[in-house]
């Protein structure tokens, strides 16, 4: 499977990342590289393995149902750029 | 051309949780904003999430009430994309391996019981909320709602119309609520519904092109956002146009459904394993326990009703909107002893008097001032006949204001409303309306049926509604030589 420089744009503006030109063409042989390796990978025989969800083999460990948090937002929101009555502002956002 | 309408619906139940689906921050509808958020509903670096075990109780819980099967192990999944109410820049959901596969809804329909199948039910979390009146040119972040559990319920695409679909939301609405995983309250949005809708000429197999028509949050709106968008579908394959597959938004002031995003900017929510959440392991154990403390269905006690009390189908189903309503009326019937007869007197008295003034004080029946054992007691008057059902709705009313602490029997003494049953007495009042009442007497013997029933009226009016109609009417009938 090949990876179009098309792709790589589509990829970076779903992922919201800024490149140039010269940097998709670089990145665009990069992903060629992996891929090819996957390839290499679909080649084998996996009829009758259940795939994978997790490195390790592991179950969720649960919580019960109890509220833990208290109200923090006035120290988190020491970090935020803009806030006003509570709220986090951001740049216009219009569906 | 005659057309065929294919409609399927998503729909997200907030689960009825303390607290968040991954985080400790509590649920509770209407804080200040941000003031429920933790650390891990912002997504602040090196925080991880952990699931909360009522929310996949309650997922297990709607399983079994939908005959669904319960997944012994199901995947979280990251749905990737970019908004300002999603700090994470991923939502949480169940993507391949959901915890709810399969299970059934059955709906009313005029042309009976129709059986809707459900595709899955999976596990997420909500985003937060983005204010966009003007703060000086900016929006405004809320993530109080971020990480509030949800249930996405998908239908299989088996609703022919509007009023199906609406009967599905419905069903599935009371059903969330009877089984208390959903408080249903649509106003704050905890159940909202998403209706896939298509259409295509009567007798083809093959579906249209379906456009999703998001966030309908009543019922009346889904009704009307689905008609139109069925009229919009049809007239434009008729003019010679074709559907675009595309999510639509629908707006009530206009009464129309129109585009949110087209196909060209369609979402690629490039799903993956969440690495942060191994799979989810249900046990058969938790599974067994859930079902034996699950309560008996609406519809299973529909058909109890119907087949222990003869009660009709639509008084089951009314009886049964909710689990208060249901249990309310079998507390009345107990109360009563039982029997098809005073089955179908409380189910007359819940849905007629009793309604009517919970509509009026809009109240649900857990607040109703008479409680089921004031109703019980007031019945057991009209079938022990102290009193007719017509003095009973009185004393109904009088207990519903709360008069002699609401019990029937203080009303009955207090007002002198027992009913007059003494033969010689009732014989004695007959005697004097048949006096009175010359011109009705000749009416009647004239052949005049009406005649008789005004001669009762009269009867009645004599006692002030106080007497034991069957019995005046079997006096009459002897005194007419009828």
């Amino acid at each position: 499977m090949a990876i179009s420089r098309s792709d790589v744009e589509r990829i970076a503006h779903l992922a919201r990342l800024e490149i140039d030109a010269g940097q998709a063409e670089d990145v665009r042989a990069k992903l060629d590289a992996i891929f090819a390796l996957i390839d290499e990978l679909n080649a084998v025989d996996t009829r009758g393995v259940v795939p994978m969800a997790h490195a390790q083999d592991l179950s969720l460990p649960l919580r019960d149902d109890v509220v833990t948090e208290a109200d923090r937002h006035a120290l988190f929101q020491r970090t935020a750029p803009a806030v006003e009555d509570g709220l986090y502002l951001v740049p216009k956002v219009i569906e | 051309m005659k057309w065929e309408v294919v409609i399927g619906l998503e729909t997200h139940a907030q689960l009825s949780t303390a607290s968040k689906i991954f985080s400790g921050a509590s649920t509770a509808f209407g804080a200040a904003p941000n003031t429920q958020a933790a650390a891990v509903d912002i997504a602040l670096p090196g925080v991880l999430p952990v699931l909360n075990r009522g929310a996949v109780e309650r997922a297990i819980r709607f399983g079994l009430a939908v005959g669904a099967t319960i997944n012994r192990r199901s995947v979280f999944a990251r749905k990737n994309y970019f908004y300002p109410d999603l700090p994470k820049g991923y939502q949480i959901s169940q993507y391949e391996i959901p915890v709810v596969v399969g299970g059934t809804i059955v709906i009313a329909t005029p042309q009976g019981d129709k059986t809707v199948r459900l595709t899955r039910a999976h596990l997420e979390e909500d985003a937060g909320k983005s204010l966009h009146e003007d703060f000086h040119g900016m929006t405004g972040i809320d993530l109080n709602r971020a990480g509030t559990p949800l249930l996405e319920i998908v239908s299989e695409p088996d609703l022919a119309s509007s009023d199906e679909a609406v009967a599905y939301a419905k069903t599935l609405h009371a059903l969330v609520q009877w089984i208390g995983i959903c408080d249903g309250n649509m106003q704050e949005g905890s159940f909202r519904c998403d209706a896939n809708v298509s259409v295509r000429p009567a007798g083809e197999t093959k579906l249209g092109t379906r456009c999703e028509i998001k966030n309908l949050n009543s019922f009346r709106f889904m009704q009307a956002a689905i008609e139109y968008e069925i009229h919009r579908q049809v007239a434009l394959i008729e003019d010679g146009g074709r559907v675009v597959q595309e999510t639509r938004l629908f707006d009530p002031d206009r009464n129309e459904t129109r585009s949110m995003r087209s196909k060209e900017d369609a979402q690629d929510y490039r799903y993956f394993p969440d690495p942060d959440l191994p799979p989810l392991v249900i046990g058969d154990e938790w599974i067994e326990r859930v079902r034996a403390a699950l309560p008996e269905l609406p519809r299973a006690m529909q058909q109890r009703y119907a087949a222990d009390y003869a009660l009709p189908a639509s008084d089951a189903a009314t009886l049964t909107a909710s689990r208060g309503l249901a249990a309310y009326f079998e507390e009345v019937l107990r109360a009563l002893g039982g029997g098809a007869a005073n089955a179908k007197l409380a189910a007359n008295w819940i849905q007629g008097d009793v309604a009517a003034a919970l509509n009026r004080a809009e109240i649900g029946i857990e607040q109703a001032p008479v409680p089921a054992a004031a109703l019980a007691r007031l019945l057991s008057r009209i079938v022990d006949q102290t009193i007719s059902g017509k003095i009973a709705k009185d004393v109904f009313d009088a207990a519903w204001a709360g008069e002699h602490g609401g019990d029937p029997d203080a009303i009955i003494a207090a007002k002198g409303l027992t009913q007059i049953s003494d033969e010689d007495a009732l014989g004695r009042i007959v005697d004097d309306v048949l006096a009175a009442n010359a011109a009705m007497v000749a009416e009647f013997k004239a052949g005049k049926e009406k005649a008789f029933n005004a001669l009762v009226g009269q009867a009645m009016k004599a006692t002030r509604g106080k007497a034991n109609p069957a019995q005046v009417n079997a006096i009459l009938r002897r005194r007419l030589g009828g």
